[in-house]
């Protein structure tokens, strides 16, 4: 039975050459694993694997650079797209990314991405926003909810003493060098195939020198939230989509 | 011969131009130098100084709070650095401004009335030069034709048509320079 | 044809940057140094060589984009000055963790805090002793000249890359303000060369290359350090510089570097002057720090003296080496003040011979 199952004409789903054979360490249910899929699939379609520089940040993905088989620079906590901006500027015709998710990009990086995305570097952020520090143990995030429950705010979050949370996607929207700015989930095959494609266009944008492109993916922990996978995505659609509604914030003219 | 030199005014006056050009001139006759300038919030507006030196022997210490020539352009420099000559030194001083003559008598003095006579010129731009071509007069340590290459070596091309008269200023220096004390 | 002039040291370096084939040079500005990212920009070296300059937002992105140019095997280089160096430090720290090859330059200025604009030597101890966190060196040069300044600018890029390894040339503002009489080493090539360690695409049929100062395991962790330890063996055996003047009919030593060096150069002349017998040392790498000739030297003499513009950094280093062969004294200014000969040389009367 099984040596017919592996007959290629049988082949209905196969592992990209962009990701390694590595068992990922992410949690059950995270969405890390389907978002490195996606990204490596747009790598694989448009056959740049051998001119990608990815850069990991400091985070859960922070092992990033054992799941894509492509060439990679582990970046000090936030200071990703800076790293990327150095790769980009001795290496214009590479394809650069940056993975990064929120306590990184919108918190400790904020400078550095708003910076870069100003200069308009000719890179990609894929930002995982997943409302929470994950890695450390479920602190509070620069995007974590109001009213939302995490280890550094047991109570919830309380906005007059903890701050709002951050939509640093819609500012990025704002500055003149971002390109294409869109939100994006993968908690469904629909919304996995739709973030590939924002990721693919972002790609093939870079290509054309437009300027930076940031693809937000709203993901969930169900470890810091202490859900199981299937209530963490439910909780997900109820709580962090009306909160950051999914969508092209910033679309080429 | 080793001349260390010390030239204090205020911003504005032409002051560390004066010293890149003596170094300047100094490479033209193959002499070791050195120009440090003072820098800092000091140089916006206020006082500005630089130490030149020129030698024949390699260079030492860039910073002295010693010199062989002092030359002074305001009240405020006069005050800090007349001290600083070494005993037997000189020290040059331009009178406009001036409210307090110096007093030392172990040291030459000189005066020159280097703005009168840039004015006289009809060109105060000079007023550096004149100073310069004063300093020479009394200390010969670098040919007038290296002073001119030096020169040459400063200013930017489109300006090389004020050669010539950066020559007669530093001439004119030179005539107008008198000692007020000679050892 | 090798190309006399008379430049700002700040200046000089920055034409040395251009001249010794640097790819990218990342920087912010801060005085004492900002001479050299204004010169740059204003020679616009992409025309000249394709070098890249980049102002960056923060002295901690500048070196952060350090990090990703160094890691794609390119010639790399960033300058600042005393609180601009605290913030690189942490990037200097994933720079020796990832063993990536970069000239950092700082034109000290002293402190603490937001401090003077003055010239100072008061980061020596940050400079020669890792600055960041983890067991970690640089190489550091320290010029005393303009000359020295625009040479250590080539050398640094051969030692960065021999050994993977941040070069800091750690000078000041009197070295970065003064003009000097300069001879300019000729136009290098950028090099173009794929690092078998750098991440410049995946080769067909290779392994990806990773750069990372991440090893969570510690058995991992351990064998870098032990790499990076041994690393530093070969480097204090193979590249220790220094210089000594009038040292051989020596009673007594002065020792100091950089601009300091030059001063206390002052003081031995006036010195010698006066019928004392002193020489100088002038350790001009500070790590690795020359230890022998101060073991060779020290049983030679009454007592030395470190001259250094701050409260007494490289002395501890001197008494180290000379380990109690004979009577060690420091003499300092600090917070910009620049001692002059003439104190220094009072001070070698007081603290060393009359003391």
């Amino acid at each position: 039975m099984s040596e017919n199952l592996i007959k290629p004409e049988n082949l209905v789903y196969k592992k990209t050459n962009v990701l390694t054979d590595k068992v990922m360490h992410y949690c059950p249910g995270c969405g890390h694993g389907t978002a490195h899929r996606m990204l490596a699939e747009v790598i694989d379609e448009l056959g740049i694997q051998e001119q990608t520089i990815g850069v990991a940040p400091v985070g859960c993905s922070v092992l990033a650079y054992y799941y894509f088989d492509v060439d990679m620079q582990e970046a000090a906590h936030g200071r990703a797209t800076a790293v990327a901006t150095g790769i980009k500027r001795v290496f214009p015709e590479k394809y650069v990314f940056t993975y990064q998710g929120d306590g990184d990009l919108a918190a400790i990086g904020t400078a550095e991405t708003i910076h870069a995305c100003n200069r308009g570097e000719n890179i990609l952020i894929v930002f995982i926003n997943n409302g929470i520090y994950g890695m450390t143990g479920g602190q509070m995030a620069p995007t974590t909810l109001p009213g939302m429950k995490s280890s550094t705010s047991p109570r919830g979050r309380d906005v007059a003493t903890m701050g709002n949370p951050l939509k640093i996607t819609e500012i990025i929207a704002t500055l003149p060098g971002s390109y294409y700015v869109t939100r994006q989930s993968v908690h469904t095959p629909g919304n996995a195939r739709k973030a590939k494609r924002a990721l693919k266009k972002a790609m093939e944008y870079q290509k054309e020198n437009k300027g930076t492109c940031l693809v937000e993916i709203v993901s969930n922990c169900p470890s810091g939230w202490k859900m199981t996978p299937v209530e963490s995505n439910k909780w997900m659609e109820e709580n962090m989509f009306p909160f950051y509604p999914l969508g092209d914030i910033k679309v080429p003219q | 011969m080793t001349e260390e030199i010390i030239i204090a005014g205020f911003g504005g006056q032409g002051v560390l131009s004066m010293g890149q050009i003596l170094c300047y001139s100094g490479v033209m006759q193959n002499k070791e130098v050195s120009w440090m300038p003072s820098y800092g919030p000091e140089m916006r507006g206020g006082t500005a100084n630089c130490t030149a030196i020129i030698s024949d022997e390699l260079i030492s210490s860039p910073v002295l709070n010693r010199f062989d020539t002092a030359i002074v352009l305001n009240q405020p420099s006069m005050d800090k650095f007349e001290d600083a000559v070494k005993p037997g030194g000189l020290l040059i001083y331009e009178k406009n401004g001036i409210t307090r003559t110096p007093k030392r008598k172990d040291i030459n003095i000189c005066a020159i009335e280097a703005y009168d006579a840039s004015v006289k010129m009809n060109n105060t731009k000079v007023f550096n030069m004149i100073v310069i071509g004063g300093f020479l007069k009394i200390k010969p340590i670098l040919d007038l034709e290296n002073v001119i290459k030096g020169l040459k070596k400063v200013l930017p091309e489109r300006y090389h048509n004020l050669i010539p008269l950066n020559e007669e200023a530093i001439k004119k220096g030179m005539d107008i320079i008198t000692y007020e004390n000679k050892l | 044809m090798k190309e006399l002039r008379l430049m700002k040291g700040n200046e000089a370096l920055a034409e040395a940057a251009i001249r010794a084939g640097t790819d990218a040079y990342f920087g912010y500005p801060i005085t004492p140094q900002s001479e050299i990212i204004e010169y740059l920009m204003h020679e616009n070296p992409y025309e000249r060589t394709g070098m890249v300059v980049l102002q960056a937002e923060s002295e901690v992105a500048a070196i952060n984009m350090v990090y990703g140019a160094a890691a794609c095997g390119k010639r790399t280089m960033t300058s600042s000055s005393s609180p601009g160096i605290s913030l690189k430090q942490e990037g200097l720290s994933y720079i020796a963790g990832a063993e990536l090859p970069c000239i950092v330059v700082n034109i000290v200025r002293g402190g603490p805090g937001l401090g003077t604009i003055q010239p100072s030597q008061s980061d020596y101890f940050q400079a020669v002793k890792g600055g960041g966190h983890g067991d970690y060196k640089l190489i550091v040069l320290a010029p005393a000249t303009v000359q020295e300044t625009v040479d250590f600018v080539k050398l640094g890029y051969e030692l960065a890359f021999k050994y993977r390894n941040t070069v800091m040339i750690l000078s000041d503002g009197i070295i970065g303000q003064m003009m000097e009489k300069v001879e300019l080493f000729e136009q290098m090539p950028r090099e173009n060369k794929d690092y078998e360690w750098a991440t410049v695409g995946k080769k067909p049929g290779k392994d990806s290359v990773i750069v990372t100062s991440l090893y969570l395991k510690s058995e991992d962790q351990e064998k870098l350090n032990f790499r990076l330890q041994a690393k530093y063996r070969e480097i204090e055996k193979a590249e220790v510089r220094f210089e000594t003047i009038m040292t051989e009919d020596a009673e007594y030593l002065f020792t100091a570097f950089g601009s300091c060096a030059r001063i206390t150069r002052k003081a031995m002349e006036m010195a010698r002057a006066k019928g004392i017998k002193v020489g100088l040392v002038r350790p001009i790498s500070l790590y690795p720090f020359p230890v022998k000739i101060f073991e060779e030297l020290a049983p030679k003499v009454k007592g030395i003296l470190t001259v250094e513009m701050n409260a007494g950094q490289m002395v501890e280093d001197v008494r180290l080496a000379v380990n109690g062969k004979t009577k060690v004294e420091h003499y300092g200014r600090f917070g910009g003040i620049i001692p002059s000969p003439e104190e220094i040389l009072n001070a070698l009367e007081q603290k060393i011979i009359g003391g």
